[in-house]
């Protein structure tokens, strides 16, 4: 029950993008097509799940004082394999993801869940955390490259929607990106409120 | 002539902050007063361009010659790291007061991804040094003119009426989209 509640507080009620605001850069800067932002997503989740795992594994091993420098360390070597690994497996999405794969290392979230829970927590919550916290990054940015690729290109996931003589650049463009995040955040804000 | 074209690229056409979304957190973040604005853009200033110094020499002197390429990510990191908090201590020996002013704003900047995106860039972009040094001085630039500009917007935004729902963050993105999407009309400067 507890570990079920550690898995979904990531998607919307502690949503790390709508509703911690944090990693905003990746999401502003991957999401122009749903596809991007899947690929971002599923990259961040697995630095998110491996790192929080090594971390609390080894928490007791690490000296208060360096505490931060040695969580930077294992985000980056763990950064450097996807980064490779999307390199040798998938080079279009490595192309388009292009500067923000090696930027996971300094994604707020992933350091900012390291340092709030897996430094305090046992290894399998650790897992599940970064699991559901990735996943509720994934999902929130795959929602952002959606509805920016439907209005600025009128398709979802490369699907044609409608002809692409209606559509609106500017969705796709830096601007889009802002106004969209914006009232996302906004929409969640009144569905938490809601809820409570 | 390359350098200039540069330094506008880098501040009007393709801006750090609002063209390439890098460095939003500090961006919303600390860009409630123009002050605080200003002191964060000085402090970046100065660490980005010694940041692409550093992490320069270090790709061409001491990743390339042993082939150890795969180690760019975590070594830039460290030497980031490593740098600001370099910069912190000296600061607060040589200049007491420069410390003051800049000093809070020194720990964020180790997770400011305009600096790390920016020595990356500049290694893949193929700049020579002081090219490198020009790019690095002129985001910095980019960055603390979108800084200043937005924080300016948002001293008056505290006074206006925001319906409840798009009150704080989400209000501040939009205003972001404007701006972002006055400076798409620098585009066809270059």
């Amino acid at each position: 029950m507890n570990q079920m509640k550690n898995f979904t507080k990531g998607f919307l009620r502690e949503n790390p993008i709508l509703v911690l605001i944090l990693g905003t850069c990746p999401t502003l800067g991957v999401t122009s097509s749903a596809a991007n932002g899947l690929g971002m997503g599923l990259a961040t989740t697995f630095v998110l799940v491996m790192s929080n795992l090594v971390i609390s594994l080894v928490k007791s091993q690490i000296p208060d004082k360096v505490r931060i420098p040695s969580f930077v360390v294992i985000i980056a070597a763990f950064v450097t394999v996807v980064e490779l690994v999307m390199q040798a497996y998938t080079p279009g999405l490595f192309k388009s993801l292009g500067i923000f794969i090696p930027l996971i290392v300094v994604n707020c979230i992933v350091l900012g869940r390291a340092e709030a829970f897996a430094s305090k927590n046992n290894a399998l919550s650790s897992a599940i955390d970064g699991l559901g916290m990735g996943l509720g990054f994934t999902l929130a940015l795959v929602v952002l490259g959606s509805i920016r690729e439907f209005l600025g290109n009128g398709s979802i996931f490369n699907i044609r929607i409608y002809p692409e003589d209606y559509t609106t650049l500017l969705f796709v463009l830096a601007p889009g990106a802002f106004v969209v995040l914006g009232y996302l955040i906004a929409v969640t804000q009144m569905i938490n409120k809601a809820n409570k | 002539m390359n350098y200039l074209i540069i330094f506008i690229s880098a501040v009007l056409v393709n801006n750090i902050v609002l063209m390439q979304f890098l460095g939003i957190c500090p961006f919303l973040g600390v860009s409630k007063r123009i002050s605080t604005a200003a002191g964060m853009g000085a402090a970046v200033t100065f660490v980005m361009v010694l940041a692409t110094i550093v992490t320069y020499l270090v790709q061409k002197l001491v990743l390339q010659p042993f082939d150890i390429g795969y180690l760019q990510t975590i070594a830039f990191i460290l030497i980031i790291a490593a740098l600001v908090q370099m910069v912190e201590i000296i600061l607060k020996k040589v200049s007491p007061s420069l410390y003051q002013a800049l000093g809070i704003y020194l720990p964020l900047i180790t997770t400011n991804c305009t600096i790390l995106g920016v020595a990356l860039l500049a290694i893949q972009k193929d700049y020579n040094l002081l090219e490198g040094v020009v790019f690095a001085f002129s985001n910095s630039i980019g960055f603390s003119l979108a800084l200043v500009l937005f924080a300016g917007i948002r001293e008056h935004l505290e006074l206006m009426e925001v319906p409840s729902q798009l009150k704080g963050t989400p209000i501040a993105l939009i205003t972001a989209g404007i701006l972002a999407m006055a400076f798409m009309g620098f585009s066809g400067l270059i």
